[in-house]
């Protein structure tokens, strides 16, 4: 019995991972066949590579789609890749160099560290390959060829206006729900509407700052605790909807959802038909599709004919409430469901 | 016999005899399945797509898995003694950090560099000290371990990634052209030397035998006169060293040191190491096969990405493969009693 | 009780004890027992489930520190503090689960946790392990004690019980300079093995080498054993021959049916008659 054993294992264990692969030879092979129809040459096949932080984030999943969307419309192929988290540098580095081994003509990337990747980048457009930053900037902004973004800045700054109109006088108490450490968006946001509300960094009436990683969870609970100690609270920044989501679920469980103006920015139709219930007063859209788009048709355009787009190109964003307040431009939520995102 | 069989793969013709060498042959070398399979998706994706066999690409492939490999390397350590480590990709983001804030404040950059990794050594130290002293779990002492240092980072980064520009820091990262073709990195020479050390130590002095004896059974290898706490704290000493070497290679892939980098570091050591056919039950497996599970994962990704093939079905495919590697294990393990 | 190499009575046991005391808690498992093993011989330890043999195997070979009493090798007093303590005195214990590291071969097995390196730069610095001379090593034991494995370089794991027995045997007698101590080796086996494990021991008995038995398995016991301690209650109640004494007579010393006399005969004690206990006895002897 001893003999037969290690016969019959080492058999099986061979054969099941060659099984394993073989799975995975059915797929490459279909895709193959319904991906591409030979190289990029002479039928004139335009390959875009899309590297976005993460594939869970719905604004990337908007952006991905639209991408697909507009890559279909224009004939061309468009590969997917994203990060597995949001800091994931390694992983974005990997997925830029297997786009360039690919022979890809443009890479459209949303960086997950403004600086993080910058030699995959160097390298890609090294080797003649367009290469635009979506939705966040790098630095040096001058490391890609052009970025297609929201100026954060602005959005934050727009947030910050509506929410000092919005208290009507009343001294700010502010509650800051930030993102992820070091983030350039977050940062950018975040002096956006420090500079909207007129407040400095350090000043006292903002009562406190915690990241979130802008999760809903994460977000509820550092402001259930934040609520422990700055009961007065009256107005909330939060870096985008789920953010904003959780800020509300704290404060409505202690009953406080009424005294607090809680802003916040992505439009995703969820945040557009949260301010329509009033769960909170503000968000400022941003227009990932556009972003997507417009990336999209200068890497078809670049392929096609060689001119390359250049420099910061704002995506825009827009308020939307269903409180108006004077002197900041507004759309209201009809508007806001019929271009959200996600 | 079953999938064997309906493949009709390797067992067919063979005599008795070659087959009871063969057998033995892979049972002792537990890196033989995994290193079929990579072989097999490489030769695969040679066929189906036009770019993945190029030098230049597979140069590539190798140094996409420099870092999880080297992660890996340290894991396969901890894992053989029986345990597993959460917190090695958090040891090694803290070391980056170090390294690379050391680096902008001015220090020399041998001393950030040794600096980095002996904070790496001091986690590992601390780990196993604890693993020992009071026998708990690795599992639950990790976690915490893992808690502890992702925050330690955060607070130690004040929110900022801290690019690097030192050239030693960034030094495995360097391109080198072999015979004016082949593009190599000093980053795969150390992985390659790192990697040799241990295949060595683990098989061929008494120590590696501990290891795996302390991993195949704890009592046993006590009754045998083994001591088995000075070897487990010395698994979790080496293991820390290697995370240390770890963020060096990351420094040189990534020149940028991110406090939220490689948070799935930690898994995806585990799926290279449970890849490369060593058991997550401890005392069987090898370096070799993490070795080659660190490269199937590199090559899964680099060909599906050259097949036009999506992220998210790309992680199917390292998924499907992780279960059917601890199948296999499962199975061999069944047959044995 | 053979003696060995015609050296004269009287003669010093080899590894003793005296008055050995361990409680755990409010539970005694060692209650004063005393210890014999004279050279050469094999000494069966039998005694009821609970009885306490394993504390005092336990407290032999390193593995249990007593509370109280003394043990001698060689008539000197030792402390053992742990299993390594009683090897460096020569002092082998085959234990009942083996010890074995079920995924390395045999020849690792045999030398688990005493290594041989090469020698020269090779062993100092790079402690590189004598693999080979390992093997040729562990072939020769194990071709010495009759003990059939085919090759040395096969995982433990794909040997059979009586094979795995064999190799924690080995490995025992290729180290034990003074006392190879057997934990139940035939519990696990069959009938054809379990005859092979016993040739083993007389074998190391031939060798020179005295072997302490723990045993359930009255016959086996009566088939190999020179004498034959018996365990009650924490402590030893008699020390028989096999050739005086029959398999009845000793289970009824282990249910504590009989006793030893004052005058060294056995004799009845009648309050355990009537509780019962004889028939826990027959169920022991099989």
């Amino acid at each position: 019995m001893g003999r037969r054993g290690p016969l019959g294992r080492s058999g099986r264990g061979v054969a099941v991972l060659l099984a394993g692969a073989l799975a995975m030879a059915g797929t490459a092979c279909t895709s193959q066949r319904t991906g591409r129809t030979g190289g990029a040459g002479p039928d004139g096949r335009v390959r875009i590579g899309l590297v976005t932080k993460t594939d869970s984030n719905p604004f990337f999943v908007a952006l991905r789609e639209a991408a697909k969307a507009r890559a279909a419309q224009d004939g061309a192929e468009l590969v997917a890749l994203a990060g597995k988290f949001d800091g994931d540098n390694d992983g974005q580095v990997a997925a830029l160099e297997n786009l360039v081994q690919q022979g890809v003509n443009a890479i459209l990337v949303t960086p997950s560290n403004s600086t993080g990747i910058l030699g995959a980048i160097r390298h890609a457009r090294d080797r003649g390959i367009l290469v635009v930053a979506l939705d966040t900037e790098t630095q040096p902004k001058d490391a890609v060829d052009a970025t297609f973004a929201t100026d954060n800045v602005e959005a934050g700054r727009a947030q910050g206006r509506y929410v000092r109109a919005a208290l009507a006088g009343r001294e700010p108490r502010l509650l800051m729900l930030d993102g992820t450490p070091g983030g350039t968006v977050d940062e950018q946001r975040h002096r956006g509407f420090l500079d909207g509300v007129g407040l400095a960094e350090e000043d006292p009436r903002v009562l406190a700052k915690e990241p979130t990683n802008g999760d809903q969870n994460k977000a509820q609970q550092a402001m259930e605790n934040l609520l422990q100690r700055a009961g007065d609270v009256n107005a909330v920044y939060t870096l985008n909807e789920p953010a904003a989501r959780g800020a509300h679920a704290a404060l409505q469980a202690r009953g406080l959802a009424a005294q607090a103006v809680i802003g916040s920015i992505d439009g995703g139709c969820q945040g557009v038909r949260d301010v329509k219930e009033g769960k909170y007063a503000v968000t400022v859209m941003q227009f990932p599709k556009k972003m997507a788009e417009e990336g999209v048709r200068a890497a078809v355009e670049f392929a096609r004919t060689g001119r390359k787009p250049s420099g910061f190109v704002n995506t825009g964003s827009t308020v939307v409430t269903d409180r108006p307040v004077p002197g900041v431009d507004s759309e209201d939520t009809a508007w806001g469901l019929r271009n959200c995102w996600g | 016999m079953g999938p064997a069989e309906l493949l009709g793969v390797t067992t067919m013709s063979l005599t008795a005899p070659r087959r009871a060498a063969l057998s033995e042959f892979v049972l002792r070398t537990p890196a033989v399945g995994p290193a079929v399979a990579l072989v097999f998706a490489v030769v695969l994706f040679s066929l189906t797509t036009d770019t993945f066999l190029d030098v230049d690409n597979l140069s590539l492939v190798v140094q996409q898995s420099l870092v999880v490999g080297t992660l890996a390397l340290g894991q396969t350590l901890v894992i053989l003694t029986g345990g597993i480590d959460l917190a090695n990709a958090a040891a090694c983001v803290l070391a980056t950090l170090l390294m690379a804030k050391l680096a902008v404040g001015g220090t020399a950059s041998p001393v950030t560099l040794l600096a980095g990794v002996a904070v790496a050594v001091a986690v590992g130290l601390t780990t196993g000290g604890v693993v020992t002293a009071f026998r708990l779990p690795p599992f639950i002492v990790t976690l915490g371990v893992l808690t502890i240092l992702t925050a330690a980072s955060r607070i130690y980064a004040g929110g900022q990634s801290y690019p690097v520009t030192d050239g030693l820091l960034g030094w495995l990262g360097t391109r080198q052209y072999l015979f004016g073709q082949i593009e190599v990195t000093f980053g795969m020479g150390v992985a390659l030397a790192l990697y040799l050390v241990l295949w060595y130590s683990l098989t061929r002095t008494a120590w590696g035998r501990h290891v795996y004896a302390v991993g195949n059974d704890p009592e046993a290898a006590r009754l045998s006169g083994i001591h088995v706490r000075r070897t487990l704290l010395s698994v979790y000493v080496v293991a820390g060293l290697v995370y240390g070497v770890a963020a060096w290679q990351a420094l040189g892939r990534v020149p940028n040191a991110d406090p939220n980098a490689f948070q799935t570091g930690n898994l995806d050591s585990i799926t290279a190491v449970v890849l490369g056919g060593t058991s997550l039950f401890g005392g069987r497996g090898s370096v070799l096969g993490t070795l080659v599970g660190a490269l199937i994962v590199a090559v899964l990704r680099s060909g599906l990405t050259q097949a036009g093939i999506d992220n998210l079905y790309q992680d199917v495919a390292t998924g499907v493969l992780v279960i059917v590697a601890v199948a296999v294990d499962r199975l061999s393990r069944r047959r044995q009693r | 009780m053979t003696g060995v190499d015609g050296r004269d009575a009287p003669l010093e046991p080899v590894l003793s004890a005296r008055a050995l005391v361990k409680r755990f808690g409010r539970v005694t498992a060692i209650d004063g027992s005393d210890f014999d093993l004279m050279p050469g011989e094999v000494l069966a330890v039998v005694g009821d489930n609970g009885a306490g043999k394993s504390s005092l195997i336990k407290a032999l070979s390193g593995a249990l520190v007593p509370d109280e009493g003394e043990i001698r090798v060689d008539g000197r007093p030792v402390r053992f503090h742990g299993p390594l303590d009683a090897r460096r005195h020569g002092i082998e214990t085959v234990y009942q689960d083996l010890a074995l590291a079920p995924a390395q071969d045999v020849a690792s097995n045999l030398f688990l946790g005493r290594e041989r390196r090469r020698p020269g730069v090779l062993g100092r610095v790079f402690r590189l392990l004598d693999t080979r001379g390992m093997r040729a090593e562990a072939e020769r034991v194990l071709g010495e004690l009759g003990i059939g494995v085919r090759s040395m370089s096969q995982p433990v794991e794909t040997l059979s019980g009586g094979q795995r027995q064999g190799v924690a045997v080995a490995r025992a007698a290729a180290f034990g300079t003074r006392v190879v101590i057997m934990d139940e080796p035939t519990a696990a086996l069959g009938v054809a093995e379990s005859a092979k494990v016993l040739d083993l021991i007389g074998r190391i008995r031939d060798r020179g080498l005295p072997v302490v038995l723990i045993s359930h398995n009255m016959p086996h016991v009566f088939e190999i054993a020179d004498r034959i301690h018996v365990h009650r209650l924490g402590r030893r109640v008699a020390l028989v021959s096999p050739a005086e004494r029959t398999m009845n007579e000793v289970v009824g010393l282990i249910t504590g049916a009989l006793r030893v006399g004052a005058d060294g005969e056995l004799e009845e004690v009648r309050d355990a008659v009537r509780t019962g206990l004889t028939r826990t006895g027959g169920g022991t002897a099989e």
